[in-house]
């Protein structure tokens, strides 16, 4: 059970190798966390992980999901939500893909939209329905401040999360004033193995940073949040940039 | 039988942090009880969610919601059943508010013997949380002569001090987790007036409030300090004491002598249904502290005033924790055994640096315990203080406060709790193991569920 200070109890991480949602879980093994529960693509792969957070006096298991397969999500969920309450769920799953590739591959494209957008689409609805049954609990969702102006660099990635941002907010705001907290969270350009060889955008920021923005957002039930925190300003300026200026900014 | 009303609502405390959703369940007849924590207890979705009644919603956590599960509220249980003037004592259906109880017994000569400090509680909420207030003799349920519970398990049952005592005991600050109160008999007190005569008196310091309250040569009844919690450094815990007892007929002046016991309602207004999270701060609450300072006389005086004006000031203002904006606010409340008065001072300190933007904190005292498993008072000083939600690194700055409370034996008070440690509970309240004993037995199936025991793992 979340209490009043927004300290959770359990959390379930969908994409339980992402770095930003293990720095989160690590900031809440701070706190109240008393389980832990990592999905990930590849279960053999976060052993590692898994027993650092053990490490902090935290239980955790360990289960297989994967975001691209979307019909077994309605089970997946249903197994999360049978025994324990879970306060919040960390939906951290995404693939950069390749631009270079996907600007002319349509399939490589959609592998990206998949996994990124379908597939958090497939798992975020009865992960939702879940939590208003339970009556209460957190959905936290890693967008991206792509999702605000795309990018030539990784567009195909950028609506991606666009779709998934817009589609954050309207879950959001369907659960407004309910038990159910539902919140973006777009941040800037973190330094993660899923950014290695990129050049790193103004205000980069590291996962320590975006998991703090996480925890404090949970605390306030923030609807979006921004990390680092200014760009909850940048954005808005980025996007009234005009057109031709930003194709000359070669963001 | 009448099926009771049902709604889907979303609940929160009195602190409004906390927010979930229940099923809301308003029966009419004591009757419709069982068949809701029958119902909630075999639901068949995988998971059991449970009930809880709720009366009044003052408490300021997470004790009187069960999210996703069933809420049984008492609001159309409550009638004042009998009054017993010979033995001085009332029956009441558990939604019967103070307020209510009062406009009924002070104009007839009788005053319930502990009452909180917001008429807004219920009769049921009062059992559950094992209430108290000014009066530092005893606790709401040692004034409790019965009471008729209803158990998942063993179904309905009289409890009293004498008959079912366990139970009796586990359901007297048992947060509602042992069953559902559906009538209680109180014990009263006779009064000759609606009026309290009050003393009020400045102190320096804590120390000099201290001091003041543990000197009973006034004879008082009530007692309790308002403390100004930004006051820092030699003005550290200055406040104003209130002491009073029920005046007698030559107390009042010779209008009000002729009706000793007119009760009349007192005056309310709204706080704004909307206020910016940035008006509270520490300069408006400090200037707030500074003018309830400055408004109680330099001497020590003596007034004549009336039970809401002495017992429920923050009464008057309805729906005032909406001055902590959207994120809500704790009330943090302690009590440590005496000799431990380096706690409360500490703790003031601690606020006073971290610069919390607390309203007034109330000192209080109390001479007794009871044998309540859980329930809150014992001998010793109860401080209590409101911080708003979002104060930055709260939940560390009050676990701080938990540890040196528990390193004195005190502990936290669960009806104003909304985030203490599964463990510092445990360790602070030594009958849990008791308690959770005669919980089994009278639910074995966990029918009985909250936010609170979820977060406890009670």
């Amino acid at each position: 059970m979340r209490d009043a200070l927004g300290d959770v109890q359990s959390v379930l991480v969908l994409g339980g190798r992402s770095e930003i949602a293990l720095a989160t879980v690590h900031l809440l093994a701070g706190q109240r966390l008393q389980r832990a529960v990592l999905a990930v693509r590849n279960p053999k792969a976060a052993s590692e992980e898994a027993d650092r957070i053990r490490a902090a006096g935290v239980s955790v298991d360990v289960v297989k999901f994967d975001a691209a397969d979307t019909e077994s999500h309605a089970a997946f969920v249903a197994a999360m939500f049978t025994d324990r309450d879970i306060d919040l769920v960390l939906v951290a799953f995404g693939i950069v893909g390749d631009q270079a590739q996907a600007d002319h591959d349509a399939q490589h494209a959609l592998e990206i939209v998949h996994t990124n957008f379908q597939g958090a689409v497939s798992v975020l609805i009865p992960i939702a329905d879940a939590m208003s049954r339970q009556g209460h609990g957190t959905i936290a969702v890693l967008s991206s401040v792509a999702a605000v102006r795309p990018r030539r660099a990784n567009f195909v990635y950028s609506s991606s999360k666009a779709g998934l941002d817009a589609f954050t907010n309207g879950l959001a705001d369907m659960y407004a004033g309910t038990g159910v907290h539902v919140m973006a969270v777009r941040p800037g350009f973190v330094a993660t193995r899923m950014t290695t060889g990129m050049k790193p955008a103004p205000f980069a920021t590291t996962t320590d940073v975006v998991a703090r923005a996480i925890v404090d957002g949970i605390r306030a039930r923030s609807t979006v949040v921004y990390a680092p925190a200014i760009l909850r300003f940048v954005m808005p300026a980025l996007q009234i940039v005009p057109r031709f200026v930003w194709r000359k900014m070669r963001a | 039988m009448s099926t009771p009303l049902v709604r889907h609502e979303t609940l929160q405390g009195w602190g409004r942090t906390s927010p979930s959703e229940s099923t809301v369940y308003e029966p009419d007849s004591e009757f419709q009880v069982p068949a809701i924590l029958e119902a909630w207890e075999s639901d068949g979705g995988a998971q059991r969610r449970g009930s809880i009644a709720r009366g009044l919603g003052r408490s300021y956590g997470d004790a009187a919601q069960n999210a996703g599960g069933a809420v049984v509220s008492s609001a159309a249980l409550s009638r004042i059943l009998e009054l017993d003037r010979a033995a001085a004592t009332v029956r009441v259906e558990p939604g019967v508010s103070i307020e209510a109880l009062l406009k009924f017994l002070v104009p007839r000569g009788f005053f319930p013997t502990v009452i909180p400090g917001t008429g807004i509680v219920s009769v049921g909420g009062g059992i559950g949380a094992d209430i108290h207030g000014k009066f530092r003799h005893g606790s709401f349920c040692d004034f409790v002569d019965s009471a008729t519970l209803v158990t998942p398990a063993l179904g309905p049952m009289r409890i009293s001090a004498e008959t079912n005592a366990d139970v009796f005991w586990a359901t007297a600050g048992g947060m509602g987790l042992t069953g559902v109160v559906t009538e209680a008999t109180l014990r009263l007190h006779r009064i000759a007036t609606s009026q309290m005569r009050v003393d009020t008196t400045r102190c320096r310091d804590i120390d000099d409030c201290m001091t003041a309250m543990m000197d009973d040569s006034r004879g008082e009844r009530y007692s309790v300090a308002w403390i100004d919690c930004l006051a820092n450094g030699a003005n550290l815990g200055r406040s104003i004491l209130e002491t009073a007892v029920h005046a007698t007929v030559g107390d009042l002046p010779a209008e009000r002598a002729r009706d000793p016991l007119a009760y009349g309602a007192g005056l309310s207004v709204s706080a704004p249904p909307w206020m910016p999270n940035g008006l509270l701060n520490s300069w408006t609450v400090k200037a707030f502290n500074e003018l309830w300072f400055r408004k109680s006389p330099k001497r020590p005086h003596r007034t004549t005033v009336s039970i809401p004006t002495f017992f429920h000031p923050l009464d008057m203002v309805k729906g005032w924790p909406s001055i902590y904006g959207r994120h809500g606010f704790v009330q943090y409340q302690f009590v440590v055994p005496y000799g431990h008065e380096h706690v409360v001072r500490i703790i003031l300190e601690r606020l006073s640096a971290a610069k919390c933007a607390s309203f007034l904190a109330v000192l209080k005292r109390f001479e007794t315990s009871n044998a309540g498993l859980l329930s809150f008072p014992m001998p010793g000083w109860t401080l209590a203080l409101d911080v708003p939600a979002m104060h930055p690194g709260l939940n560390k700055i009050l676990d701080a406060f938990d540890d040196l409370v528990l390193e004195a034996d005190g502990r936290v008070y669960l009806a104003k709790d909304a985030r203490v440690a599964p463990q510092r509970f445990a360790a602070m309240y030594p009958h849990l193991e008791r308690w959770r004993e005669v919980r089994a037995r009278l639910d074995p199936n966990c029918a009985l569920q909250s936010d609170l025991s979820r977060r406890l793992g009670l």
